[in-house]
């Protein structure tokens, strides 16, 4: 028990530290690196509060690729981050507006219960304890058809996301020369090789 | 849950272990090596000449598609296994929604090979 306390607090301070390195760091990649520790240190803790599913997804999508297609977003920007540093006190204030947005919401989800106690009967299903059922079967149990309205729409954001990066970044270049196995193959000697007759010394 | 926790004890010791072999490695090497700081010790070397341009040069576009593209099949695989877990519990119904939403991303798939963002020139 003493050891899950430490572990909390072990995981909370490295990612409240590490958050601030995020926006305090000089060089952009050690920001993203400080993220991705951020990152870990979350997995740890929700696997501290049972939910060993997330902990892993956590570690799969937002350390294993959201993390690499930031760190492509840094390299790509082709910014002076100093220059782009002066400027970090301006924004300063939006951010905390926004911070503090983010966190009345929370709060107002986490005590949503004490002001009518029909919320959490209408958003909450009721969870199996962990040593009946294992957390990814008690996901299961309910996102596929319980939650399938939001499952659906899970997988239109994924396909509009899919379409928006093909249509924002793709494009065709000429003079590139592909590869095309059959039209390589079908060439005939006609219209490949000529014979030509050459005067001696004239050339051709 | 104290089980379920206590299951992830070795790793919890693993990471202890790593931190303090890592601390270790560099507090050792800060101590017994000898301390002479040169501002050219730390200076790109590129074979005697200086660097023509920054290191971070700018990637090209289509690393940054093949990245995306990547994640959003990553997501599909990941709603893959709480399905997987919990087929038969969760019936036809369950069985046919999945199918569904693999559906429509095949067709953003299909989608994206017929316009060739998958070719690499």
């Amino acid at each position: 028990m003493i050891v899950q306390a430490i572990a909390f607090y072990l995981f909370a301070a490295i990612i409240i530290a590490s958050a601030v390195m995020v926006i305090a760091a000089r060089n952009p990649v050690h920001s993203v690196l400080f993220l991705i520790l951020a990152f870990f240190n979350a997995a740890g803790l929700f696997v501290l509060v049972g939910a060993e599913f997330l902990a892993m997804i956590m570690v799969i999508v937002y350390v294993g690729a959201v993390a690499v297609l930031f760190l492509f977003v840094v390299m790509m920007l082709d910014i002076n981050f100093v220059e782009l540093r002066q400027g970090f006190l301006n924004y300063l204030p939006v951010g905390a507006l926004i911070g503090l947005i983010l966190m009345i919401e929370l709060i107002f989800v986490l005590t949503a219960g004490t002001v009518t106690p029909v919320v959490p009967a209408a958003t909450g299903a009721p969870i199996p304890a962990i040593g009946q059922v294992t957390n990814t079967e008690a996901l299961g149990a309910v996102l596929y058809t319980r939650y399938i309205y939001l499952f659906q729409a899970s997988g239109m954001i994924l396909f509009v996301a899919m379409i928006g990066a093909i249509v924002l970044t793709l494009r065709s270049r000429d003079g590139v020369r592909r590869q095309d196995a059959g039209k390589q193959t079908g060439r005939t000697r006609a219209e490949s090789v000529e014979v030509r007759k050459v005067a001696p010394g004239g050339g051709v | 849950m104290e089980q379920l926790l206590l299951s992830y004890l070795p790793i919890l010791i693993f990471i202890g272990l790593v931190v303090v072999v890592g601390i270790a490695l560099m507090a050792g090497s800060f101590i017994i090596a000898k301390q002479e700081p040169d501002a050219e010790k730390l200076s790109t070397y590129e074979c005697g000449f200086e660097p023509f341009t920054d290191t971070r040069g700018r990637f090209d576009v289509r690393f940054y598609l093949v990245a995306i593209l990547f994640i959003i099949f990553d997501l599909e695989v990941a709603f893959l296994f709480p399905w997987a877990v919990s087929l038969g519990e969760i019936g036809v119904f369950g069985f046919w929604s999945m199918v569904v939403f693999l559906g429509v991303l095949t067709v953003g798939f299909i989608y994206e090979w017929k316009k060739g963002a998958l070719e690499w020139e």
